[in-house]
């Protein structure tokens, strides 16, 4: 039930992204998509004890996937899928427990959660790269050098 | 000649080009990677670009005496709708579909065109992505109307106070504790049940998402500087809404 609810929320908020970052409305649906994909990934893994910047980073690996594949399908930048796709798994929350601590002087909370924060960030953006080197590996590899 | 003045016209449609997907919130790779392409589809085989967030340069070797021109950029939204229509142009470009001329025409359109969805759908898709965000993250469905409220309205202040004040610091700071004022209201009149989750959810849309994973991306590409200076961008944006709903936090 907890995971039905998440998929439907994380795909409506990942589309509305979609239309506050002016994505074409033909993708609108497809950022849903990616954005739904990499949450549940996320939310399964960190409900069963992966640890959340495993779960962020095969999420954002997952959600960098998705996106290469619509963006070859449909000819357009790939940027419009995975932005509104990874989205959901900016450390908002983590952000502002930290700002709540060092407001309440409870510096050293404060400073624990920010680097954590810091860490998820960086989990997310290594995810697709990670994901990108992969393709570019494949491409590479098996149809020999690509212009 | 003739020849020079060619080049100075495709130099102009690169960099109409470049500076329409930088302000539109395209990755620094992808700007300089459409640029030289569509420079070697009309030619110009040797160029190089040095693009920045706040700035492109871009010369062309060849036939001739050097070129080099510079575009100042001096505002950037997200509008992805634009990088995706320049994308299209530079795939027309590069396969022979349309001549300079076109491209030049076609670049022109794009960059006057306004193609973002109607300010009333925006701030409503600001609030039901509020709505969903508080729920992700594990707040009750009692506190979703409370977020859609609080996270609409954050919406609305951010994109009007950067119309009146341009410093766009300030209108982070404004909204994000007016966001805060707002769901400490409802929290405090019994509409809203949890205080933390009403407020992550609502500040969402402010979020710098895309700042902050283009910034990575770029210093990992090798362009050190954009990534620099995306990531202050992002953190600036960041501390404005910490700071925003820290000042509310701090009266309780």
């Amino acid at each position: 039930m907890v995971y039905i609810e998440q998929l439907i929320t994380s795909f409506i908020a990942s589309a509305a992204f979609g239309i506050i970052f002016n994505a074409p409305k033909e993708s609108l649906v497809k950022c849903g998509i990616s954005g739904m994909v990499g949450w549940i990934v996320y939310f399964a893994l960190d409900a069963n004890g992966f640890g959340t910047i495993f779960a962020t980073l095969m999420a954002s690996f997952l959600i960098a996937v998705v996106s290469q594949f619509f963006a070859k399908a449909y000819r357009t930048p790939i940027i419009i899928f995975s932005v509104a796709g990874i989205i959901p798994l900016v450390p908002g929350g983590l952000a502002y427990d930290a700002m709540r601590n060092f407001v309440e002087n409870d510096y050293s909370v404060a400073l624990s959660l920010a680097a954590k924060a810091s860490m998820i960030s960086g989990a997310i953006a290594v995810g697709l790269v990670f994901s990108e080197v992969i393709n570019q590996v494949i491409r590479r590899s098996s149809l020999g050098p690509v212009k | 000649m003739e020849n020079q003045d060619q080049t100075i016209e495709v130099m102009r449609a690169c960099l109409l080009a470049g500076k329409i997907m930088l302000q539109s919130g395209a990755e620094t790779y992808r700007v300089e990677d459409t640029m030289s392409r569509m420079a070697s589809s009309f030619g110009l085989s040797q160029t190089h670009s040095y693009v920045t967030p706040t700035g492109i340069i871009f010369s062309t070797e060849g036939e001739g005496p050097e070129r080099t021109k510079l575009v100042r950029i001096s505002d950037r939204t997200t509008d992805l709708r634009k990088v995706a229509m320049v994308n299209s142009v530079s795939r027309k470009i590069s396969s022979g579909k349309i001549g300079l001329e076109e491209a030049l025409k076609q670049l022109k359109d794009i960059e006057e065109a306004n193609l973002t969805y109607s300010f009333f759908i925006q701030i409503v898709a600001a609030a039901i992505a509020s709505g969903c965000f508080t729920i992700m993250f594990r707040g009750s469905w009692l506190d979703f109307l409370p977020s859609m409220a609080a996270g609409g309205m954050g919406y609305f202040l951010v994109v009007y106070f950067h119309r009146i004040v341009p410093v766009k610091f300030f209108a982070e700071f404004l909204s994000s504790f007016f966001i805060g004022m707002v769901s400490f209201f409802f929290v405090k009149v019994g509409l809203g049940q949890e205080l933390d989750k009403i407020i992550i959810g609502s500040v969402m849309p402010l979020v710098p998402g895309l700042l902050i994973t283009n910034a990575v991306r770029d210093l990992m590409a090798g362009h050190l500087v954009s990534g620099l200076s995306k990531g202050a961008e992002a953190l600036l944006t960041a501390f404005a809404i910490g700071s925003g709903i820290a000042a509310i936090l701090s009266f309780l």
